[in-house]
């Protein structure tokens, strides 16, 4: 009994906290693109304008909840959920702390690829429901991204694998006490980050939103709070990301004098401000060089680094 | 590869600039003294209407925008009976100033004409008056005008000479 009230409450704090941040988050990126362009962002709505994000939720909620006449509803409605939903999954196997995580799979991280895969659905269920040219292009982009990008998304973790021995997260970031797999795994770093990006659908990889020529693609004929999924989704799947990064390659929780919770939310926080630094800096590419990057270049790499990191395994034992 | 990651690193270095953002309630912008704002009906230096009822500012108006009617006073000075500008049609392309050969409208810096209702941007005649010359200092339309409307007597403008006596030799 105990122990169920103690996971139970451990979800609740873990899910508000979460959708909080990401909720927040909507301001930082705000204030973080202003600060980059040279502007000072949202500052008026409260203390540094962080109600802003009160404001933009108020604004949602009184929004026309329209569902175009000539959409499929059930799966309309439906799609927007999937996304929220697939992310929060995946942070069942986040370990924030080494007592602070939901459930500590010894398939950790085959269950994260899993979730956030699953996160595609909506992107073409929704798409494709909306019954409109340009969200279907934006939801066959979506598909096509998220085939060849998984593929080396998988293989790029494998190298980490390799070295912690386990699939499971608290064994992976117990593995970098000497060295975050960053030092021993640099190619994999960058891999990883880059398909991330590409998972979440980031800018500069956002071409199945791609709000210059598809008009922002899968999600344009969403209103209301249905688009405030989409977009709380996006906030999520940053904070995943991020979370994975640190967690695979850069220790985790672990660190000096700070207590871990600590060390894991600063180090989250590097990687979404450099998300967001991203979008502040990178043109999207067009589509079929995304592809190209994707299968020609990045897919070898990570076979390759994949080899060498199987061979030196193989010689030091 | 290079580009990308030297894009990247020269976005991250704009934290440190300065901001381009006026903070504008408390920081205002540096109007230009020939600013086009909101429009004004100057005075002469007398404190007489500079504006002769010509309707050349109505007809240069490409939106319409102004509407005025001319009358005249006992002594032949004509001045508009009504004047009336419809602010929210306005474009302020300043056409209007550069039609009136009195120098009697005129825009001026400022541009902070909000109102709640529309009606209130219709500017009636004394809402455009002021009491001052504007960019115009010291002229005076019938100091040098030919016609004699109570400001001057004969010969008594500003490039005239007293009349002749045509009855003296003295030159």
């Amino acid at each position: 009994m105990n122990e169920i009230l103690k996971y139970t409450l451990m979800i609740v704090i873990i899910l508000f906290t979460l959708t909080t941040i990401a909720a927040w988050l909507i301001w930082l990126e705000r204030r973080m693109l202003a600060l980059w362009q040279d502007r000072y962002g949202p500052n008026r709505a409260g203390p540094f304008g962080l109600f802003i994000v009160v404001a933009d939720t108020i604004k949602l909620f009184f929004k026309e909840d329209w569902i175009p006449p000539f959409a499929e509803k059930a799966v309309f409605v439906f799609a927007p959920a999937i996304v929220a939903a697939a992310v929060l999954l995946s942070f069942v196997v986040v370990p924030f702390a080494p007592d602070i995580l939901v459930a500590d799979l010894d398939i950790g991280l085959l269950f994260f690829l899993a979730m956030s895969s699953l996160g595609v659905y909506s992107i073409v269920l929704g798409g494709w429901a909306s019954n409109n040219k340009y969200s279907l292009l934006g939801a066959l982009r979506g598909a096509s991204q998220m085939i060849s990008y998984e593929v080396f998304m998988g293989l790029s973790l494998m190298g980490v694998v390799m070295l912690s021995g386990s699939f499971r997260l608290t064994d992976i970031v117990m593995a970098q006490k000497d060295f975050w797999f960053v030092v021993t795994q640099p190619v994999a770093f960058v891999l990883f980050l880059t398909a991330g990006i590409a998972e979440t659908h980031r800018l500069p990889f956002d071409i199945p939103e791609a709000e210059s020529e598809l008009v922002a693609g899968f999600h344009s004929e969403y209103s209301g709070m249905k688009f405030g999924m989409f977009f709380i989704g996006e906030y999520l799947g940053i904070i995943l990301i991020s979370a994975m990064v640190v967690t695979i390659f850069f220790g985790g929780w672990l660190g000096p004098v700070l207590p871990p919770v600590v060390w894991f939310t600063l180090k989250t926080f590097v990687f979404i401000v450099f998300f967001i630094l991203l979008r502040a800096s990178l043109p999207r590419p067009r589509y079929d060089q995304l592809m190209e990057y994707g299968w020609k270049i990045i897919l070898p790499i990570a076979l390759l680094n994949l080899l060498i990191t199987g061979g030196i395994t193989l010689l030091k034992n | 590869m290079i580009s990308l990651l030297r894009s990247i690193g020269l976005i991250f270095l704009h934290m440190f600039r300065k901001r381009e953002t006026i903070q504008y309630p408390e920081e205002k912008v540096v109007l230009h003294p020939r600013w086009r704002g909101r429009i004004v009906l100057t005075r002469d230096p007398d404190g007489g209407e500079r504006c002769v009822g010509c309707y050349l500012c109505a007809a240069a108006c490409p939106v319409d925008c102004i509407s005025l009617q001319a009358t005249e006073d006992e002594q032949g000075r004509r001045y508009p009976a009504f004047f009336r500008i419809n602010f929210s049609r306005c474009i302020f392309c300043g056409y209007c100033e550069e039609a009136c050969p009195t120098y009697a409208i005129q825009l001026t810096p400022d541009f902070e004409m909000g109102e709640y209702n529309r009606q209130n941007l219709v500017y009636e005649k004394e809402d455009l008056l002021i009491d001052s010359q504007g960019k115009y200092p010291g002229y005076n339309y019938y100091k040098v005008a030919g016609l004699a409307a109570g400001v001057k007597g004969k010969g008594e403008g500003a490039n005239e000479e007293p009349p002749v006596d045509i009855r003296s030799l003295i030159p």
